[in-house]
């Protein structure tokens, strides 16, 4: 086991990738010589090449493009995205290629790209570097989508993400990039969890939290403090988005009764949608109450001083587990 | 990329064979080695290009351009016979695709677009796979590993860019084949072709930008794709083109020789534009006469490629009764593969449009299928419960 930072896990993640297996290659903007804007991929050019860490031009549907036809050639590229604002120029090329290509070939074609997203907000940044993407690429069946919350898992999930033959959006909570925690390094990948496998974090009986990436750090700090008010709360990270783990989902709220389900990104047609509704056909007979959604608002990501008002904190996650167990809370004696 | 010089060299290197003239070559140079009229007219530069193509290579191109055009009109009548959905003729722009594909070696990688059937035939593609997609039975017709041409591009100019990414891979490879993206005059105004274009220029990838301007994207007319000749828009990316006549199967083949010839030997990207035309519609389910004169397309009928090689024939005594029925033969014999090929075309299954979406177990979709699985249980016969929720 060793300390390192969230940044540090998925570098040393990369590393170890890049040294196993000559196809992988890395890309992206930045990457190289200064190391990623978050550092991530630091020091890995140096020690693999220019030819394995890739600066390319600033253009990120060419990225993903070009990872394309390296994929067709055999490669397993892996492509960083600077920030979460700016991968919309390369929607088309993930959403018309990368995800339908193997479908379209009947499988001949394998798109074993992996998709590194610094996402959501928290760090006072200007416009388009603070958004919650991971709904439009849930939506796109070939993806798979990932969100990892802390660093052990950042360390093997993005391993995991690079050796699997689907394409893999694989969501970095940039606000968390400097937690430390412990990452063992030498953790072989098939004794890992699967990258498609929820966690529970912290065990209750009462109700049921679902976080994923930068929240679940404050869904477990919540589940702390709903202790101290003897309300027991089991904190799930759902770590795969797509697909979803049902199983440990319904066997949680077929436990608990009760959902409350967490995110950054807004509420309308986001992932707390899907789960509600999923959990609410799978799981109608066991529920207590309606599923409760604690996400940002239905706005354009809001300047930096009002973003602690949109993203979901410790106090609005409390409240929308009251809610779930019909305490009083800040709807209390309104409709809905 | 991919060597460690990348960047510090200039970005507009020509390849060997090929004179800074010809990276210049503006817009008004339209290489032509035949006139429409037939006569073989000779280029100092490309000449020695095409100079080894015996008559009976011409042959074998007048053959192959009449084919693709019989498979043509062999789809178009399948489309109008309701066998096909659809169906995007190249009527018109056989040269440019006979003459580029031809030059091509087998490790070389093709990206096309939708239209380029022809170049899917020299690649070896089965005539029925070439229309498989377009009857609805799949999304593409074939393995691009078994014939080294990607499947078809519907999204304009897309292509280009996986055609240069895997032009980065052969680099990275340290190989000598070539990546070749087909696409039109319509994709040049595209983002992900001038993408393409800036990742050529910066990696010096050994890439062929091919492009058909066949005049028309649909209704619009090349002109309001671009203020300048296409080919000289290469020249802002440090890229060398030419402008070739595109109904000359001599100088389209020419051309991507020379282009082939830079790439292979560490020239990087080569811009092509095969000036041609579109003789019929966008696809099967538009009518140019909504939105082009009539004397254009007369003018261009006198260009024909085909018209124009086999009076070349004439000319070099080439054209024997016993040639025109050896080359009426093989057209009615792949005429006549494609139609029962695509008539006697299995039926997709239904729980196949399961299959593929992900290489490995998604637990989403397999709770989909098994659910779709016992719908369809539930009528006995799912081939004939599928056809009956489909007549509801």
């Amino acid at each position: 086991m060793t300390q390192m930072t969230f940044a540090r896990a998925i570098n040393s993640g990369l590393r170890k990738s890049l040294e196993n297996d000559p196809k992988v290659i890395l890309m992206g903007e930045d990457i190289g010589a200064l190391g990623g804007v978050f550092r991530v991929t630091d020091g890995l050019q140096k020690d693999f090449g220019r030819h394995r860490v890739v600066d390319t031009p600033l253009a990120e549907s060419g990225i993903m493009g070009t990872a394309v036809g390296l994929a067709y050639r055999g490669y397993r590229p892996v492509v960083e995205i600077q920030f979460d604002g700016f991968i919309y120029p390369a929607f088309d090329q993930i959403v018309s290629q990368v995800a339908k290509m193997h479908y379209r070939t009947q499988g001949a074609v394998k798109m074993p790209i992996t998709i590194r997203v610094p996402f959501g907000g928290g760090i006072g940044s200007p416009e388009h570097h603070s958004e919650s993407p991971e709904a439009y690429f849930t939506h796109t069946s070939g993806l798979r989508v990932v969100s990892v919350s802390n660093p052990q898992d950042a360390h093997t999930m993005i391993q995991q993400a690079i050796a699997c033959d689907d394409p893999v959006l694989y969501f970095e909570p940039k606000r968390r990039y400097h937690d430390k925690g412990d990452v063992d390094e030498s953790l072989d990948l098939s004794a890992a969890l699967s990258m498609e496998k929820a966690r529970v974090v912290t065990e209750g009986k009462d109700v049921t939290l679902v976080a994923y990436g930068p929240l679940v750090k404050t869904a477990k700090d919540a589940a702390l403090a709903a202790a101290d008010e003897g309300v027991s709360v089991e904190v799930i990270d759902l770590r795969s988005l797509a697909p979803l783990d049902f199983v440990t989902l319904e066997a949680s709220v077929r436990k608990t009764g009760r959902l409350v389900i967490t995110h950054e990104a807004g509420q309308s047609g986001g992932l707390g949608a899907e789960v509600a509704a999923s959990i609410t056909e799978r799981c109608f007979y066991h529920l207590e109450a309606a599923p409760v959604r604690v996400t940002g608002f239905d706005v354009p990501y809001p300047y930096s001083k009002l973003e602690m008002h949109h993203l979901p904190g410790l106090d609005r996650i409390l409240d929308g587990v009251d809610r779930a167990l019909g305490r009083p809370n800040s709807l209390s004696g309104l409709e809905g | 990329m991919f060597t460690d010089d990348a960047g510090k060299g200039g970005i507009a290197a020509g390849g060997p064979g090929n004179s800074a003239e010809s990276n210049r070559r503006t817009g008004g140079d339209l290489v032509q080695l035949i006139t429409p009229g037939g006569e073989r007219v000779s280029h100092p530069e490309f000449d020695s290009w095409v100079q080894d193509v015996s008559d009976e290579q011409l042959g074998a191109l007048y053959e192959d351009m009449v084919v693709i055009r019989r498979i043509d009109a062999e789809a178009t009548a399948l489309q109008r016979q309701g066998q096909l959905a659809l169906w995007p003729p190249l009527l018109g722009q056989e040269a440019s695709q006979i003459g580029s594909a031809r030059a091509l070696r087998d490790d070389d990688f093709v990206f096309p677009s939708y239209r380029d059937n022809g170049v899917a035939y020299c690649r070896g593609v089965n005539v029925e796979d070439i229309v498989r997609a377009w009857r609805g039975n799949a999304l593409s017709g074939w393995d691009p590993f078994t014939v080294n041409v990607a499947t078809q591009q519907i999204i304009i100019g897309s292509q280009t860019l996986h055609a240069t990414g895997y032009a980065m891979g052969i680099q990275n490879d340290g190989a000598d084949s070539v990546a070749v993206a087909y696409f039109g005059d319509g994709a040049t105004s595209e983002g992900d072709v001038n993408e393409a274009l800036v990742f050529a220029a910066s990696f010096q990838a050994p890439v062929v930008f091919f492009c058909q301007n066949n005049h028309w994207a649909i209704s619009e007319p090349v002109r309001l794709q671009s203020h300048i000749q296409i080919a000289d828009r290469a020249a802002g990316f440090g890229i060398p083109s030419m402008r070739v006549d595109g109904n000359d199967v001599l100088a389209v083949m020419a051309a991507m020789r020379v282009a082939l010839d830079r790439a292979r030997h560490g020239g990087g990207p080569t811009f092509i534009e095969a000036v041609t035309y579109r003789m019929g519609p966008h696809t099967t389910a538009d009518d140019p006469t909504r939105y082009r004169d009539a004397n254009e397309l007369e003018d261009w009928a006198a260009k024909d490629p085909i018209s124009r090689l086999k009076s070349l024939l004439e000319r070099k005594g080439l054209l024997t009764a016993e040639f025109e029925a050896a080359v009426s033969a093989k057209a009615d014999a792949v005429a006549k593969a494609l139609r029962a090929g695509t008539i006697n075309m299995p039926e997709p299954q239904p729980l196949d449009i399961f299959r593929h979406v992900y290489s490995t177990s998604n637990s989403w979709l397999d709770r989909q299928q098994d659910h779709y699985s016992r719908y369809l249980a539930s009528f006995g016969d799912p081939a004939e419960a599928a056809s009956e929720e489909g007549a509801r």
